[in-house]
């Protein structure tokens, strides 16, 4: 028999080697892109655009213009006239390979060698960036001589970025604004869902199958038939009052009503699958549905609580249209999923602001992702195998 | 901000709060008014028989109000709604319908969407039943999965960045910052701009979603292989079949139910795919679907509530069959 089975999963060593690179494909296919984003968003801004982030980690080498000093900055030598100078603004953070005087020819002359442009000038610009042009006429003229270069730049990572997002991108306070949107709107659903579950799980009354055949349609109506009437409603109850419409307790309320199906179908599911002998010898002494709730089924729920907390975190976090119907797109409002899509439209090709917005607001999601992912795991196969 | 903070704090505390004094309050005053202690046999038995008939809608009311007011009212109204005019008012007929059904940007959100039905279910369940396979062979299966099923965290939107990077386009003979434009110009092609490529790009979106969801199909599949019993795969290699013929004919079948709720899962998601689209393309070079359409015109010039929701109507019809499907399936299995 252990002959047998060992051949179901391929017997020859070229078919095992056959799984591993098959795997390592998939998984370095589904980890670049998001490895992409985190690496770009530690990247030199002028690098981000200057290689791609795969050479990162190598020296890059691009081909820049600059300006000599002008004519103005001459002295007179050996009945000769010199410019002196470096041409880069900061000496030290990069390398000069080769460098010309025509746009056609940017790297003409090595660095260090003396190039002789004509009429008696001659240049020579060496690796650190310092140059010498001399001329036996005066130059003239006042804007310097131009010149291309080829630098090496050799790779840096920096923090920068996430200092400008988060201090001037507005990505910290929309950070802050997800946050006040998400934990209550997770935590207002659990104990209404769980007493609901509790009760189409272990109570007879009539309408019980009914209301959870409700429930269980009410698991894929799409957001999208809620949307115009409650936007109706928030307005209508807005005028009444004269309160604002967009406010974060109407959020709250509005998660709390697209998690509930989700919530108490999962819940009773788990409920159900409890031992009926706990119930019953609790009910023979004497305790009531309330008691037996809250000292029985409540601290045995523990995961499946857990598993829900994690759905409608990572759904409250992650989500885009509820947030952009029910608040508004102001400052104090505008959540990081809005707000990164904002910055799309106004920022469209500054890729250091955008991979670096993008890995603040998925950072959270991950870190609850991994340390739970048990819980995580364990609530979408509840979810999902038992009643699809 | 220090008030933001606070008034999140407070709901949180009234929130909690007030659910733990509701239902304790509540549960409290159905015993003060029919006692079932102290009181002789035959009342108490009558007040128990109350007590049980009103304490299940005790628990579940606060759980119905909320369902009623945020699903189900708004689902009868946008029905409604779907028959109105643009401020959701006057009766139009089936104006809201006829208009759409004319309308070139319809057409073409509908055909999208048959496009994303067809493509994305099939593809996240092939892809997670393969990885679910080959992972469970082989040592670090485990940390695989772990990776593939990482991009279910991300939100759409940082997930559109994310590949936004991906498909990022230079001019011909520049460098390159898109890693998909380097490989294409790296083997000597010429790198194209693939989220305005009218048709082709449906399928450079799709691929957001399938990168996303494949972690859940496979993650449900896998737990479904191992549900397999041993012995009918050892029964199938004494019969002498081959790993094909083992996977094809005696584990598909076996978790067929399985692969028809991840399938069916991921099509209701698809069908309200939104973000994706709304921020790589906004509808723009024909890749326009019902969810972001309807959101279009939700606000478009000041919203046309009639239409938007007429658009809704067909998102809903389309997620019917399933949820029918689903209630049915509950029922059988004796869930109800």
């Amino acid at each position: 028999m252990a002959q047998a089975s060992g051949s179901s999963a391929g017997k020859s060593s070229f078919g095992r080697w056959g799984v591993h690179l098959a795997v390592l494909f998939f998984v370095v296919i589904w980890t670049i892109p998001t490895l992409g984003i985190l690496v770009s968003s530690l990247r030199d801004k002028d690098q981000i655009i200057a290689s791609g982030w795969w050479n990162s980690f190598f020296s890059s080498s691009q081909t820049q213009a600059g300006r000599l000093a002008p004519a103005s900055a001459q002295q007179e030598k050996d009945g000769k006239f010199v410019i002196e100078g470096n041409i880069f603004e900061t000496p030290g953070a990069s390398q000069i390979s080769a460098f010309g005087t025509r746009a056609q020819q940017p790297t003409a002359y090595e660095a260090g060698s003396v190039a002789d442009l004509g009429d008696g000038e001659t240049l020579q610009v060496n690796a650190d960036g310092t140059y010498v042009h001399t001329s036996a006429k005066a130059f003239e003229g006042e804007r310097g001589q131009r010149v291309y270069y080829a630098s090496t730049v050799p790779p840096r990572f920096t923090t920068e970025n996430y200092q400008t997002v988060l201090f001037s991108e507005g990505i910290g306070r929309s950070f802050l604004n997800s946050l006040t949107v998400t934990i209550p709107a997770t935590v207002i659903p659990i104990m209404i869902a769980a007493f609901a579950a509790y009760a189409l799980a272990w109570m007879r009354f009539p309408g019980r199958a009914l209301l959870i055949a409700v429930i269980i349609g009410l698991l894929v109506v799409p957001l999208q038939m809620a949307l115009i009437p409650l936007l109706e409603i928030y307005n209508g109850v807005g005028n009444l009052f004269g309160v604002p419409s967009k406010t974060y307790l109407g959020i709250w309320l509005a998660h709390t009503g697209f998690g509930l199906p989700f919530a108490i179908y999962l819940l009773r599911s788990y409920m159900a699958g409890l031992p009926r002998e706990l119930m019953e010898s609790a009910r023979i002494d004497g305790a009531s549905d309330f008691e037996i709730f809250m000292k029985i089924v409540l601290p045995l729920s523990f995961p499946v609580l857990a598993s829900f907390a994690i759905f409608q975190f990572l759904w409250v976090w992650n989500d885009l249209l509820v947030a952009m119907v029910f608040l508004g797109s102001g400052n104090d409002q505008l959540v990081l999923t809005g707000r990164l899509n904002a910055l799309l439209g106004s920022r469209g090709g500054d890729w250091e602001i955008l991979t670096t917005s993008a890995f603040v607001t998925i950072i959270v999601p991950l870190i609850v992702f991994f340390s739970l992912q048990r819980y995580f795991v364990r609530g979408l196969l509840a979810g999902s195998v038992k009643g699809g | 901000m220090g008030a933001q903070i606070f008034s999140a704090v407070l709901a949180i505390v009234l929130g909690v709060g007030g659910c733990v004094v509701y239902f304790y309050g509540a549960n409290k005053l159905v015993d003060i008014i029919f006692p079932s202690r102290g009181v002789s046999g035959a009342a108490a038995i009558d007040n128990l028989r109350r007590q049980g008939l009103i304490r299940p809608w005790l628990f579940i009311g606060p759980a119905l109000l909320i369902l009623t007011i945020y699903l189900i009212y708004p689902v009868v109204n946008t029905v409604i709604t779907s028959f109105q005019n643009k401020a959701g008012e006057g009766f139009v007929g089936v104006a809201n319908y006829q208009w759409a059904l004319g309308d070139r940007e319809f057409q073409n959100s509908i055909f999208n969407n048959l496009l994303w039905l067809l493509v994305v279910p099939a593809a996240c369940t092939f892809l997670g039943l393969i990885i679910a396979v080959l992972t469970d062979k082989i040592w670090w299966g485990t940390i695989a999965k772990s990776l593939i099923f990482l991009p279910l965290a991300i939100s759409f939107v940082g997930a559109s960045v994310i590949w936004k990077f991906v498909y990022e386009y230079k001019g011909d003979g520049q460098v390159q910052i898109g890693i998909l434009n380097a490989i294409v110009q790296g083997f000597g092609g010429a790198p194209q701009v693939w989220i305005s490529m009218p048709f082709w790009n449906n399928f450079f979106l799709m691929v957001i979603l399938i990168w996303i969801q494949t972690g859940f199909a496979m993650v449900i599949l896998s737990s479904a292989l191992r549900g397999i019993p041993e012995e009918t795969l050892e029964a199938a290699v004494i019969d002498g079949a081959n790993p094909f013929q083992i996977f094809w004919k005696i584990m598909i079948p076996q978790i067929w139910g399985t692969i028809m709720v991840v399938w069916t899962t991921i099509t209701i998601l698809v069908l309200k795919v939104f973000d994706i689209v709304l921020t790589m393309t906004n509808g723009q070079w024909n890749s326009q679907v019902l969810a972001n359409l309807m959101f279009d015109w939700m606000f478009r010039g000041g919203g046309d509530f009639g239409r938007g929701a007429a658009i809704a109507v067909v998102i809903m019809l389309a997620v019917l069959p399933i949820m029918i499907w689903n209630i049915r399936q509950a029922n059988k299995e004796g869930g109800l």
